[in-house]
């Protein structure tokens, strides 16, 4: 005993509990379990207290490099977090309480989830949303059978622009369902929307576009979101939610359902996670959307209140016939997207688009102007375009980094054919300076 | 409280943000790709949106202000140094994809190094070959552990088509089944709380894929026949199935391996320490025996032979990706720092307190309290309000009159076998007296039950809101401001 | 728990009323309502859907449960009751009257035997 401050037990007290439970030692607790199968001690590095675990910790972080500066994007961004986002995350009363499931002492979390809700509806011009699921590429997986429910259909058609990252998820999940996904291959960086309405047809249940795309372009999708509806199937579309303070939403195209990841609201990179996918879409749908949702209502003393509700769509009560398994959200990075959205605001959230779209622009302009750089595709970008290299973007890329830049990213990694095509993003984090000794970077190394 | 939407002022503004140092080239975006009005979203100060959320936490009950008896949960305390080393820069600026670029992996050696070392340790943990950490929340662990069974029986030509739980298995069991293919054949208990082996006998045949089975099991019982549960399965081809929600009553001393399981998911947010977050994000990491390595999704964490680690992206008989890349980092990065601090010893130290702490509430409660499985339980203990319903006072009740009291209600109504159920873990972070207080408690209410029921059908009147009308949310459905 | 004398009902705990015709209308019962609690949405099945006796034809949502509802007869799908899209609560207000469900068309009374009269419903709820 006493390997760990975690466990605030003194003998005495051990010996009083032993006593009342009419035991001697504490192995006769485990007298159920066959002595064969009980270990006597992992193999296991000894414990650390708590000052050389963080010494060792900061020890392996240095080993990262956090240094270059990030022109990496990809669907995820290097945004800036105010400092009062991480204030709140901070609180213990958010951070270490339960899921909602008493109403009356979790009225923190639900407002805030309720507002999240509201701001990924106000975002994405939808009705209804869900208070959060695991990833984007979750939400996606959702989305299509969600769809599927809804249409009674199976056919899915998927923009190969759709991040490559999300599609490989897809398949992953989707191997057991009868979901058939198809493919659309992307033209000039964008939907190739002739081919996606020539293969509509009354058994797709979705199509599934993303904007802006992979490849950083945007475009209004209303054309082929009516043709979809015309055959009866429903629009997902996944977005990037700092681009929708300045870029036609979903909502305004029509989109049924709206998906995304929410990383960009205020939430790390952390190597990967945990991250935030959100779902929106049309209040006549709203029981088929999988997740948690938070609704309005009061107490007998008409108190306005908040609580989970359409639970009986969930796997504690539906089980094997729940809308989906997924048991959690992802409330934390909720609440600091929801806090995010406050600070930032109506004018602000404008003003970071603003801010990545330009600073994009004039990468984009510094680095096409490099001899034997050149602009892959004519379509309109958001903060992240592609630019075509005279040799394979790995190895200039590789360059890079020996620079101090994480310039991009190699696209040819998930499409091939396009070895010499690198994917560049642009924040609010970049500045002019950052950006003009790219520039000079690559046209030293190209 | 109002929400921070109703607080807006026009013009008031949050944060500032930095003027544009490069050429303005705002026509860029023409007019038919921009959204015709701004988003509504708050006009608000710091202060406004710092004093909103910082009122709003106030409202809530946590692990940091309140006892949570709340069985299958696992609400124990989370130790701030893992929060502090989640926040280092050269962690929480990490790019995902920065070990994709040329020689990458060498751009990320330490978290490689936290992954691989994370996983060792954790295969040690349950007696396991191998993990992998991706799955997002346990869950989706359940769903990865679902999906590599279906492709090792792909893979052997066995044509399954269902998979038997018993009947007290969290809800998540049988929805994951139905996700990756499969039909659900419930299995009922035997008077004892354990699996009925008999009607497993009867069921199992060449179509059982696998069995999911909490160990211990939902009413925090060893599940006594386990070892012949798994040969029996094992006989047919079928994987065994470790729903490892409750690894807190064995971490330390007793594996899901040697007990004969093929695979098993954690709840990095249950048993290895790593915050709630008021409902995620979580991490469901999962264990497979040796055969199952090849079906693992991808990418692997490797460490070669110069000592350098490296992610293995060939893997021809993965399930694929279940995260966009190595599931929840930051999530993972606690529990790592947990793992460090505690070791072996400190582990052992975890599952005897737990075990330790719900046997001295069972006990202490089986007074007042009907307890149906009245044995020695493991971490949790499942109690009835049958005696109290005479009086109609329902489970419910005396979850709301518990909150009056300062604590957060155990589970309720689950496990689903049990009447009235009330599912009490109290975790070894506990201290006896808070267990006296919380048992004194629930004395008090036994007692009010027999002389004022009324008083605990009000329930509770200290918390901000009083019972929410329920069934007007539902028909009403207001989900945004 | 009230049980009409003239009704018939499932093991599932749905009644059915024989109106002639080979029109049966149907709802659940009193017992139902009340395990169910209150209830807040009915996902009503299309008019003209068939049915066999003992299918799946529809689910109600509560704020505790979500039930499948059972066809206590072979039949098509004539009329639903469209007052409940806005008003769930009338089932548990009135399961027998303005909660009922649902009728079917061409159903045979002869599946009568393999439906519970009141006396034989109310012995199985005693039982439970």
């Amino acid at each position: 005993m006493g390997h760990t401050t975690y466990v605030p037990h003194v003998e005495e007290e051990r010996a009083e509990m032993l006593r009342a439970i009419g035991i001697e030692s504490v192995e006769e607790l485990f007298g159920e379990i066959p002595r064969e199968v009980q270990v006597e001690r992992l193999n296991l590095p000894e414990g650390m207290p708590e000052i050389e675990v963080e010494r060792m910790l900061r020890a392996l972080a240095r080993r990262n490099r956090t240094d270059l500066v990030c022109f990496l994007g990809g669907g995820f961004y290097d945004h800036y977090v105010p400092a009062a986002v991480d204030a709140i995350l901070q609180r213990g009363e958010f951070y270490t309480a339960y899921t909602p499931y008493q109403p009356e002492v979790s009225q923190g979390t639900l407002q805030a989830a309720f507002e999240f809700q509201t701001g990924i509806c106000r975002l994405t011009g939808m009705e209804v949303a869900n208070a959060s699921l695991y990833d984007g590429g979750t939400a996606i997986f959702e989305a299509m059978t969600m769809a599927a429910r809804c249409t009674g259909r199976s056919r899915v058609l998927i923009d190969q622009a759709v991040s490559p990252i999300y599609r490989k998820m897809l398949h992953t999940y989707s191997a057991k369902l009868r979901i058939a996904q198809e493919e659309i291959p992307a033209r000039n960086g964008v939907l190739d929307q002739e081919a996606m309405s020539a293969a509509l047809d009354d058994r797709v249940a979705a199509i599934v576009l993303q904007n802006p795309n992979f490849f950083g372009c945007i475009e209004d999708y209303t054309g082929i979101i009516e043709r979809a509806h015309g055959v009866g199937a429903l629009a997902i579309m996944s977005v990037y939610p700092i681009s929708l303070a300045i870029v036609k939403t979903p909502g305004e195209m029509g989109a049924d359902i709206v998906v995304g990841e929410g990383q960009s609201l205020g939430i790390p990179l952390s190597f990967g996670g945990p991250y935030l996918g959100f779902m929106a879409t049309r209040k006549s749908l709203v029981r088929k959307m999988p997740g948690r949702i938070v609704g309005m209502t009061r107490d007998a003393q008409g108190r306005r209140g908040f609580v989970l509700t359409l639970q009986a769509r969930e796997q504690h009560i539906r089980r094997e016939k729940a809308t989906s398994n997924i048991c959690t959200n992802q409330n934390l990075c909720a609440l600091a997207a929801g806090v995010y959205l406050a600070l930032l605001g109506k004018q602000g959230l404008i003003e970071v688009a603003e801010l990545c779209a330009d600073n994009a622009s004039y990468a984009h302009e510094r680095l096409t102007a490099i001899p034997g750089v050149t602009r892959t595709f004519k379509a309109i970008f958001f903060n992240e375009f592609c630019i075509t290299l005279p040799r394979d973007a790995r190895d200039v890329i590789g360059d890079l980094i020996d620079r101090g830049f994480a310039a991009g990213f190699p696209v040819g990694r998930y499409y091939p054919g396009m070895e010499n095509v690198a994917l560049v993003a642009v924040t609010e984090m970049r500045t002019k300076e950052e950006i003009d000794r790219l520039a000079a970077a690559l046209e030293a190394v190209v | 409280m109002k929400l921070i939407y109703e607080q807006s002022r026009p013009g008031r503004r949050g944060v500032r943000v930095p003027e544009c140092s490069v050429p303005r080239a705002k026509a860029r975006i023409p007019a038919r790709l921009r959204r015709k009005e701004p988003a509504a979203l708050p006009e608000v100060s710091e202060l406004d949106v710092i004093r909103h959320y910082t009122n709003l936490s106030r409202l809530n009950f946590s692990v940091d202000t309140n006892y949570y008896p709340l069985g299958s949960c696992t609400m124990k305390y989370n130790p701030k140094v893992c929060e502090k080393v989640a926040r280092l820069d050269g962690f929480a600026k990490l790019h995902p994809l920065l070990p994709q670029l040329r020689n990458g992996g060498m751009l990320t050696q330490g978290a490689l190094k936290v992954l691989y070392e994370l996983e060792r340790m954790l295969a040690e943990v349950t007696g396991m070959a191998e993990m992998t950490l991706q799955p997002m929340a346990g869950a989706n662990g359940e769903l990865t552990g679902a999906m590599i069974i279906a492709a090792y029986h792909a893979a052997r030509g066995n044509d399954k088509k269902r998979f038997l739980i018993p009947d007290s298995a969290h809800g998540t069991n049988p929805a994951t089944a139905a996700i990756a293919g499969y039909g659900v054949t419930p299995i009922p208990s035997d008077g004892e709380g354990c699996m009925d082996l008999k009607a497993l006998e009867k069921e199992l045949s060449d179509d059982v894929a696998g069995v999911m089975l909490t160990a211990p099991n939902t009413l925090g019982l060893f599940e006594k026949h386990v070892q012949t549960i798994c040969r029996l399965v094992h006989e047919v081809d079928g994987l065994m199935y470790c729903d490892g929600a409750n690894m807190n009553a064995f971490v330390g001393r007793v594996r899901p391996g040697d007990l004969g399981f093929d695979v098993v998911h954690l709840n990095l947010h249950k048993t290895f320490a790593t915050p709630h977050g008021g409902g995620g994000p979580g991490a469901g990491a999962v264990g497979v025996v040796e055969k199952l390595r090849p079906f693992l999704p991808i990418s692997r964490v490797i460490k070669r032979d110069d000592g350098t680690y490296a992610l293995d992206y060939e893997a021809p008989q993965s399930i694929g990706y279940i995260a966009p890349f190595y599931g929840n980092f930051g999530v993972l990065l606690r529990a790592y720092a947990y793992l460090r601090m505690l070791g072996a010893e400190g582990l052992r130290e975890v599952s005897t307190h737990a075990v330790l702490n719900a046997n001295y509430v069972r006990v202490k409660l089986r007074e007042k309290y009907e307890t149906p499985y009245d044995r020695m339980c493991m971490h949790e203990c499942v109690i009835s309000a049958r005696r109290q319903e005479r009086h109609g006072v329902r489970a419910l009740d005396i979850a709301k009159a518990l909150l009056d009291r300062g604590f957060h209600a155990p589970t309720v109504y689950f496990p689903l076998i049990v009447h009235e159920a009330l599912m009490i873990e109290p975790t070894e972070t506990e201290s006896k007296e808070t267990l006296d207080a919380f048992i004194a408690a629930m004395e008090e209410i036994a007692e009010l039950a027999e002389t004022e029921p009324a008083r605990l059908h009000a329930a509770p009147v200290t918390t901000p809101v009083g019972r929410l009308d329920e069934a007007a949310a539902a028909r009403e459905m207001i989900l945004t401001a | 728990m009230h049980v009409p004398e003239e009704l018939w009902y499932t093991k599932e705990h749905e009644w059915v009323r024989f109106e002639g015709g080979g029109r049966a209308r149907m709802g659940i019962t009193d017992h139902a309502q009340h395990e169910l609690g209150d209830i807040t949405y009915v996902d009503l099945p299309g008019v003209g859907k068939q049915v066999t006796q003992g299918a799946e034809l529809m689910v109600i949502e509560s704020v505790k449960a979500a039930s499948d509802v059972y066809a206590p007869v072979s039949g098509t799908v004539g009329e639903v009751n469209t007052a409940l899209a806005d008003a769930p609560e009338l089932i548990n207000k009135d399961p027998y009257g303005g909660g009922w469900l649902c009728v079917l068309s061409g159903v045979d009374e002869g599946e009568k035997a393999r439906l519970l009269s009141a006396a034989e419903y109310r012995a199985l709820l005693e039982r439970q």
